[in-house]
């Protein structure tokens, strides 16, 4: 992985002192909160409901085993001992002391990461494709492009007063797993007609309250010109994004009121102007490259039995092996999801443990680093096959090892009304009834590939709307109401979910998501999928048991 | 009162005019863009220099070919959040080819002086007299820069 140089580490150490001056001057008065909620925000620091929360960036959801140990121990001697990993492949802290944000960011300063750009009106993290680099429908490695767009995103002077957030997603696959279409602006790299690799940038995606799939800005960019493309639409967004109303100033709303044409070739105009001054040069491609080599494969990898001789002998290893593992280029290799789902856990948290438990797996089995994913999981990338067995014993000794992975209770979830100031209903509590009321892994792994997506707010943080089952917290009345979507999808057929009818209530949002599952098992052709089955029979069976005693 | 340009402490020289004041005889100063698109003639025949003081929403195309007649740039930040002031110095300086001075004024902070500098921006105006030397401090923040920009 990318490893920081004397200037990368410089500008996150004087980041940190910046920091440091900014929370003094707030404390002692000298700063207004306004002014400060910026500059803080900027550093990934928000005022919650309990305490101010951390979030800390985890460039393109790849971290070190050396990384995931400094999480640990800050957790524990800045938190509760737990963090939460986030959509966005990002970590955060619930707990923290405002007046210790600067020393807690010194210390992770100490190991390459920081919190810049987390959150505010400005760029934020670029992300990715978990599997990058080892699935086998890869086109290229999308992270060398994800680590030079995160230098050029750090601090740009230009755009860090944007009229709303910006997320930008890189995928090198032909299956999306990095929700590329909706974020607001997509990279896919693909092959044109003559067999050159270059990127499709996407404009104008987003979730939120006003969710909407991005469009071709242009179909086929020559690496080359990738930062000059990108700073052409940042600049058309600064300028002319809307800056009257939060909730129209996101580019996806600058891209829907222009319309696609008239915005593409305004970008188009810019960036000819400027494309001959900032291109990115073969050689600085190569030397980003050169830190994404693939690491030490052992070739005899695949010469193993004793991993069939643990399937053929063990069903609760099969069944991990199945959920929770997935194919590895390399032959002889899988890469193995860390389930932070287990039923009894907030989706998405662990505990100081548990991380130095995967550090340490991390270490001895997968060239000692780890990777997040947008569904609120881990993957040790590159685990020979040989190794499976025993990493799966010391994950489930860690309650890591929940065979869930894809299933429904493989919930994206955010925190709610237990931690944030903006939910208007608590959405861990209902993960966990939805858990408990499904406890038989046989009939989870029999309804297989459903995708639950839950958020507190309208904020949309935990994707709801691309959830196969979306559920969105609203406040009735001063109470916790949940509206259900059907059909969204953010993979290559992104689709945004159908509302399937009024909110329910808390008592009954429970025993509604049994009935979907229900009605979709009474459905199903043979082994269609869940998604399948809305997608042909619609949303009146659905509607018509849920809805039933109304 | 005192500012800064080109990281030195002086003293300002330059009055705003409001539209509906008449412009004064002498002195440097600046009007509005519409203003300035209006009445150019006038405001070149007079002894003083002219400059232009640009709001957010200002379209600053038109200016393109007056900017050889332009003694100051004002960057008016209404509120500090409002980005498009920082594309805007960014297109004068690099597109425009604009030498003069810029400035930023009205409601910004010290601690965005880094990247205003890094757009092109040489002179800053405080209506607080103590954020000049947070400002001159903070334009040493940072050394490390990742963007090829205006500096």
């Amino acid at each position: 992985m990318y490893q920081y140089n004397k200037q990368d580490q410089t500008l996150i150490e004087e980041r940190v002192s910046e920091f440091r001056g900014q929370t003094q001057r707030f404390l002692n008065g000298e700063l207004g909160p306004d002014q400060f909620r910026a500059l803080r925000l900027m550093n990934g620091l928000y005022v919650q409901t309990h305490a101010p929360m951390l979030r800390v960036a985890v460039p393109y959801g790849l971290l070190s085993s050396k990384q995931l140990r400094k999480l640990a121990s800050v957790a524990r001697d800045y938190d509760k001992g737990y963090c939460h990993f986030t959509t966005r492949q990002n970590v955060q802290y619930n707990w923290p002391e405002l007046g210790r944000v600067p020393d807690l960011l010194g210390e992770l300063a100490t190991v390459q990461m920081h919190a810049i750009q987390t959150s505010g009106n400005c760029l934020r993290n670029t992300s990715s494709d978990h599997l990058a680099g080892i699935c086998k429908d890869e086109i290229e490695d999308p992270r060398p492009y994800c680590e030079i767009i995160r230098q050029w995103t750090t601090l740009h002077p230009e755009f860090a007063f944007l009229p709303r957030k910006f997320k930008i997603a890189v995928s090198g696959a032909t299956h999306d797993r990095a929700a590329v279409q909706f974020h607001d602006i997509g990279v896919y790299l693909v092959e044109n007609e003559a067999g050159e690799i270059g990127f499709r940038i996407l404009a104008g995606g987003g979730l939120g309250r006003t969710p909407i799939i991005g469009q071709t800005v242009r179909p086929f960019l020559e690496k080359q010109h990738l930062l000059s493309y990108l700073e052409a639409i940042l600049r058309v967004y600064n300028l002319f994004g809307r800056r009257d109303n939060k909730y129209k100033a996101r580019i996806k709303i600058l891209v829907k009121e222009t319309g696609l044409e008239k915005f593409t070739s305004m970008v188009e105009k810019e960036w000819l102007r400027i494309k001959d001054d900032m291109l990115l040069s073969n050689e600085r491609i190569d030397e980003i490259k050169a830190q994404f080599a693939p690491p030490a494969y052992d070739a005899t990898a695949k010469n193993d039995s004793s991993f069939d001789a643990h399937l053929a002998g063990n069903s609760a290893f099969v069944k991990w092996v199945k959920y929770n593992t997935v194919e590895h280029k390399v032959s002889g290799y899988r890469g193995a999801y860390v389930s932070l789902k287990a039923p009894d856990s907030p989706p998405g948290d662990i505990t100081a443990e548990q991380l130095e438990a995967v550090a340490d797996l991390a270490d001895q089995y997968s060239f000692g680093e780890i990777r997040s994913t947008h569904r609120q999981n881990l993957v040790l990338a590159d685990v020979k096959q040989v190794d499976l067995f025993t990493v799966w014993q010391q994950l489930d000794a860690f309650k890591l090892a929940t065979p869930n992975i894809g299933t429904v209770t493989d919930m994206i979830c955010c925190p709610g009304l237990d931690f944030c100031s903006l939910a208007n209903a608590g959405s861990i509590g209902v993960a966990k009834e939805i858990n408990e009321a499904l406890d038989d892994l046989d009939y989870i792994h029999d309804i297989g590939d459903i995708k639950i997506n839950m958020s507190g707010c309208m904020n949309g943080c935990a994707h709801q709307s691309v959830g196969h089952i979306g559920i969105l917290g609203v406040d009735k009345h001063g109470e916790e109401w949940y509206q259900i979507t059907l059909g969204g999808s953010s993979e290559n057929e992104a689709a945004i979910g159908e509302r399937l009818g009024p909110s329910v209530s808390k008592e009954q949002i429970t025993a509604t998501i049994t009935t979907i599952l229900d009605v979709y098992v009474k459905q199903r052709l043979e082994d269609e999928a869940f998604l399948e089955t809305v997608k042909r029979v619609g949303l009146e069976p659905f509607k018509e048991r849920v809805y039933a005693n109304h | 009162m005192q500012i800064i340009k080109d990281r030195q402490l002086l003293e300002n020289t330059w009055t705003f005019i409001a539209d509906d004041i008449p412009l004064p005889e002498n002195g440097d100063i600046t009007v509005t863009l519409a203003r300035w698109l209006a009445d150019k003639e006038q405001l070149l025949k007079r002894s003083g220099q002219a400059g232009v003081r640009l709001n957010p929403s200002d379209q600053i195309e038109p200016l393109a070919g007056d900017l050889s007649n332009i003694g100051v740039i004002e960057l008016n930040f209404p509120i500090f959040g409002d980005g498009r002031l920082f594309s805007q110095a960014r297109l004068l300086r690099s597109r425009d080819g604009y030498q003069g001075e810029i400035r930023a004024v009205g409601d910004y902070l010290p601690d965005q002086v880094f990247y205003l500098s890094r757009v092109g921006v040489n002179a800053f105006e405080f209506a607080d007299p103590n954020h000049i030397q947070e400002a001159l401090a903070a334009m040493n923040n940072f050394s490390v820069r990742y963007q090829a920009s205006t500096n």
